[in-house]
């Protein structure tokens, strides 16, 4: 479990960072937390020759901001320093339920929001968070910053519409609106460990009447799992446990889920039903709607 | 701009345990690693070496981290707590002296891991519930004692670091 040797790099600035990225461009790695790539290093699954670590950079990138556009957080951010962190509480809930859930403590002393994004881990709590909520992810490299979109920014199991010049610098949550409720559940087999089946669920209801609804489904597929035929099912209509049932009945019927030595994809098919029933429960109970 | 090439060592400055400690690591040499060879504090165990059994748990400026998942260039400007760092001369922390009594220690491969998190857990939380010390302490693998004697330790732990032991 000891990784291939790489040349280390502690650039003392940002740009210093991205003119790296650009020189050495897929034969280098950002180091961050590293609770994924060292792992991956250690197993060989991952091989850079070039290792940039951006610790250190703190004064530009471990940043947590709030304000009327919505919730910015940097790429330096640790878990835990996110999960007890009073702006993610108030405009981030969604994010504030994900976070106990991600790995076990000493993970998320190390491991940063923006690293699990960057990483795309269909598995991972943070992508499908950022799905659920139409976060936006900023992308800079020495040719300038792009802004992408979560709902594509997935694109295959460990692969992200990120360039292989582009550092991951912060990921934008829209503001959180009163009439959204967010739940993040999932089962694991043990507490910490990568879940089965997750859902990352939001609803907004206005006037008693759902607006709009998204169910976003980790550890099921190469990318977080958008159910739309159970988010249209919900659109339009008064929370109600039956209709909540159908949606969970929906997914359960129509979700693409995988077999492997945790679970078999009928049994994730079936945790996926419950957990809507479960998710949409609790996401509307968090607004003060019953169904 | 510190850059260590491919293949060579650098001399790298660790605060353990409140002392400087000056070793020569590779680039990819883990904290873990440089602590037990470089430093010779071989209380931090390495069990899994890919963050899953918690054995190299250590505290980083007080809290639990992986010293698998760090790179020791990386370590320099944290403070790092390793098990040796817990007794007070020939006296046990009373973690350390809770956890004996409580006959959590089995084969003890695990232990220092434990006990560095049970550290970490009581300085936050000191009057933990049993559900509150089995979550903080899913991140660490026994294979012998089944948890119940280690949650017992730690809740005799906390009894002692509130002055009820």
């Amino acid at each position: 479990m000891k990784s291939a040797g790489f040349t280390y790099h502690r650039p003392s600035t940002v740009d210093g960072a991205l003119a790296l990225l650009a020189e050495h461009g897929d034969e280098a790695k950002i180091l961050a937390g590293g609770q994924s790539l060292l792992p991956m290093m250690g197993l060989r699954l991952a091989r850079p020759t070039h290792l940039v670590d951006i610790n250190g950079l703190d004064a530009d990138l471990d940043f947590i901001a709030a304000g009327p556009d919505g919730l910015r957080i940097g790429a330096l951010v640790r878990h835990a320093n996110a999960e007890h962190h009073p702006a993610v509480a108030e405009h981030g809930p969604m994010i504030a339920a994900a976070l106990p859930l991600v790995g076990h403590r000493p993970i998320r002393t190390r491991g940063t929001v923006v690293g699990s994004i960057a990483h795309g881990d269909p598995a991972a709590e943070m992508p499908a968070v950022c799905v659920a909520t139409d976060a936006t992810l900023v992308a800079r490299s020495a040719a300038g910053t792009r802004e992408l979109p979560a709902a594509t920014f997935f694109e295959g199991y460990l692969g992200t519409g990120l360039r292989d010049d582009e550092l991951l610098a912060e990921v934008r949550f829209p503001a959180w609106a009163p009439t959204s409720g967010g739940a993040v559940v999932e089962i694991a087999r043990r507490h910490g460990d990568y879940a089965l089946v997750g859902l990352a669920c939001r609803v907004d209801v206005l006037d008693g009447i759902i607006d709009d609804a998204a169910l976003v489904f980790l550890g099921v597929g190469g990318t977080p799992v958008r159910v739309t035929a159970a988010e249209d099912s919900l659109r339009g209509q008064a929370p109600s446990e039956a209709l909540f049932a159908e949606a969970g009945r929906i997914v359960s019927t129509t979700l693409d889920a995988g077999s492997d030595l945790h679970a078999s994809a009928a049994y994730r098919r079936h945790i996926a039903g419950v957990l809507t029933n479960q998710g949409l429960a609790e996401a509307t109970s968090r607004i003060g709607v019953t169904a | 701009m510190t850059t260590v090439p491919i293949g060579t060592e650098t001399e790298v400055t660790l605060r353990v345990n409140g002392e400087p400690r000056t070793i020569s690591v590779e680039a990819r040499t883990d904290l873990a690693d440089a602590l037990r060879e470089g430093a010779g504090l071989t209380g931090t165990h390495l069990g899994c070496e890919h963050g899953v059994c918690g054995a190299c748990t250590v505290l980083v400026d007080g809290e639990p981290a992986r010293s698998c998942l760090m790179l020791a260039v990386s370590a320099t400007t944290h403070e790092i707590t390793t098990i040796e760092g817990l007794a007070d001369g020939d006296e046990m922390h009373p973690v350390q002296r809770a956890m004996y009594e409580a006959m959590s220690f089995q084969c003890a491969f695990c232990s220092p891991g434990f006990m560095m998190s049970a550290v970490a857990l009581l300085d936050r939380e000191p009057n933990p519930t049993v559900e509150q010390i089995r979550e903080e302490l899913s991140g660490n693998l026994c294979r012998c004692t089944g948890y119940e004697s280690i949650v017992r330790g730690v809740e005799r732990a906390a009894a002692i670091l509130r002055g009820e032991g």
